[in-house]
């Protein structure tokens, strides 16, 4: 046996996650895993684990958990006060937990999701090759709750290289490039103009499926249903209220408002630790050069 | 959906009314195909109807099976559209290649009599059969015999795991969604909206007019099977009538 870690505090919402759930979205399947990848990855790093391990994503309270064995532990993501048993220990580096101690990662102080990356990796019975929970089409393992028992993997061999590495911090000011298409035509240009120029706030509306915004609404260029259509990580769909939702890793595969553009997605880690209120500023990257066709549509 | 608050996932059952597949015809050039861009990573093929969508979503897994495609993570089919994301090569020009290429084919005719076929077993006994049959200008009876009479096919999935948008209606039956949407349709209810008939693979909320309902809808999704979903684009579906009550 591996061994196991037991959920002592569930938090608010924490939940399994890895690089998510890839090729199947022709099925309605979206794609999971953890928001804030580059945390998900460094973590892993630090533990000694492949980038790909399952870690636990904590929401703005973080969790606690007890392994059954000895475990190198690492609480990255979000900073937050890391303790074992009640001592504190270092955030953002590798440390032991011996078997039957509880490791608490204390509610956020800036950001919003701490990862807890365990030596050997989280080992729930994966779907679709995937480990993650998906809280749109409810695939993977269920939000975590007290007394959960989650199998840990086989510990890594020798220690992990490093011990210590920069963490970006949440963002001040979240600054999302944004790369106009597939439906910015359905836009009238003084609503692209309000896209990029003008002030946008994180709501406190977002969630794994979408970063939400306050601001002013963006006026649609013309009207009518929008046949339902494949969607991107990072696209960036305006409902009918006119406020931009940036689509994060639970996004629906498919649908039926215009995306106006779409968020690069090395941004989106920054997307994942904005807290509710943060400005938020789209700035163009740039009018792709994907167009073509023989359609009569000229470009824009 | 377990989600009560999804991102203004606008997909909902909402596919619009009337976006219907054109009659069969013989093959489509580059003509009505655009290709917009989808970010870095993806390009959206917008095709002048669904059957022309169906036929180029077909013809990309064709050039694919053959190994004549750039190396794509997803292929998507929409209602008129097909998305193809996570394109290897994501350098401006690779796509713009890539975007040229898939402007230029040459479309065969969508065949609708070849592949995969799939029977699924249902009860015509849909709360909306009376309506469906005024609409129609049918016999409550009739309703039946022409859905199960008819050969459907997987155009694209979405709204959730398993559900599949099929299409082979024919024009003059395609009926808009109900005014007043239901808060809560079970699972396994047979329905109809626009172009599109569909089986709900869990309770949800949801607009279309229901016909009747798959007894055991546990069969469209099954994580642990293999393939997952009984319905996936291109596969072609009949309902087979169990029983009829009038």
């Amino acid at each position: 046996m591996n061994g196991a870690v037991e959920v002592v505090r569930a938090g608010a919402l924490t939940t399994v996650q890895d690089a998510g759930r890839i090729g199947w979205a022709h099925l309605g399947v979206p794609r999971a895993g953890a928001l804030d990848a580059p945390a998900r990855r460094l973590a892993n790093r630090l533990a000694g684990n492949g980038a790909d391990a399952a870690v636990l994503e904590t929401t703005v309270t973080g969790c606690a958990v007890r392994p059954d064995r000895p475990v190198v532990a690492v609480v990255g993501g979000a900073p937050c006060r890391v303790t074992v048993d009640g001592r504190p220990v270092a955030w953002g580096t590798p440390v032991r937990v011996p078997a039957g101690a509880v490791l608490d990662a204390g509610p956020a102080v800036r950001g919003l999701r701490s990862y807890l990356a365990f030596g050997g990796g989280l080992l729930p019975e994966p779907v679709l090759g995937s480990r993650s929970a998906d809280l749109l089409s409810g695939l993977g393992p269920a939000p975590l709750r007290d007394g959960d028992v989650l199998p840990l993997g086989q510990a890594p061999a020798g220690l992990p290289g490093a011990d210590a590495v920069p963490w970006p911090g949440a963002p001040a000011e979240l600054v999302l490039p944004l790369h106009l298409g597939p439906r910015h035509t359905w836009f009238t240009d003084e609503a692209l103009r309000t896209l990029t120029t003008a002030e946008y706030r994180v709501s406190a509306h977002s969630n794994r499926i979408g970063l939400r915004t306050r601001g002013p609404a963006l006026n649609r260029a013309r009207e009518g249903e929008l046949p339902s259509e494949g969607m991107v990580l990072g696209a960036v769909q305006v409902p009918p209220d006119g406020r931009p939702v940036v689509f994060l890793n639970d996004h629906p595969t498919t649908g039926g408002y215009p995306v106006v553009g779409v968020v690069h997605e090395t941004a989106l880690a920054g997307a994942a630790q904005a807290v509710p209120g943060t400005r938020v500023r789209f700035v163009c990257a740039g009018r792709d050069a994907g167009r073509s066709g023989t359609g009569a549509t000229p470009l824009p | 959906m377990s989600t009560g608050a999804g991102a203004g996932a606008g997909t909902g059952m909402g596919a619009s009314a009337g976006a219907g597949a054109s009659a069969g015809s013989g093959g489509h050039t580059g003509a009505g195909i655009e290709v917009l861009p989808a970010g870095p990573g993806a390009l959206l093929v917008e095709l002048s109807c669904g059957e022309h969508a169906e036929a180029f979503h077909a013809e990309l897994l064709r050039r694919r099976a053959l190994g004549e495609l750039p190396a794509v993570r997803e292929i998507v089919p929409g209602a008129r559209t097909v998305l193809l994301d996570g394109i290897a090569d994501r350098t401006p020009d690779g796509r713009a290649r890539l975007a040229r290429e898939l402007a230029s084919w040459r479309i065969p005719a969508l065949r609708r009599d070849t592949g995969e076929t799939v029977e699924i077993p249902v009860v015509y006994d849909g709360p909306d059969l009376a309506d469906v049959a005024a609409a129609w200008g049918v016999t409550v009876a009739e309703v039946p015999r022409i859905h199960a009479g008819t050969e459907f096919r997987v155009a694209f999935c979405g709204f959730a795991p398993g559900f599949g948008y099929l299409t082979g209606l024919p024009e003059h039956l395609h009926l808009p969604r109900r005014a007043t949407p239901r808060t809560r349709v079970p699972a396994g209810a047979l329905a109809l909206a626009g172009a599109y008939t569909g089986v709900y693979p869990r309770p949800s909320p949801g607009g279309w007019q229901l016909i009747g309902r798959m007894p055991e809808p546990g069969g469209l999704w099954n994580p642990a099977r293999e393939p997952a979903a009984l319905l996936s684009p291109g596969v072609r579906v009949r309902f087979v009538a169990a029983e009829v009550r009038s």
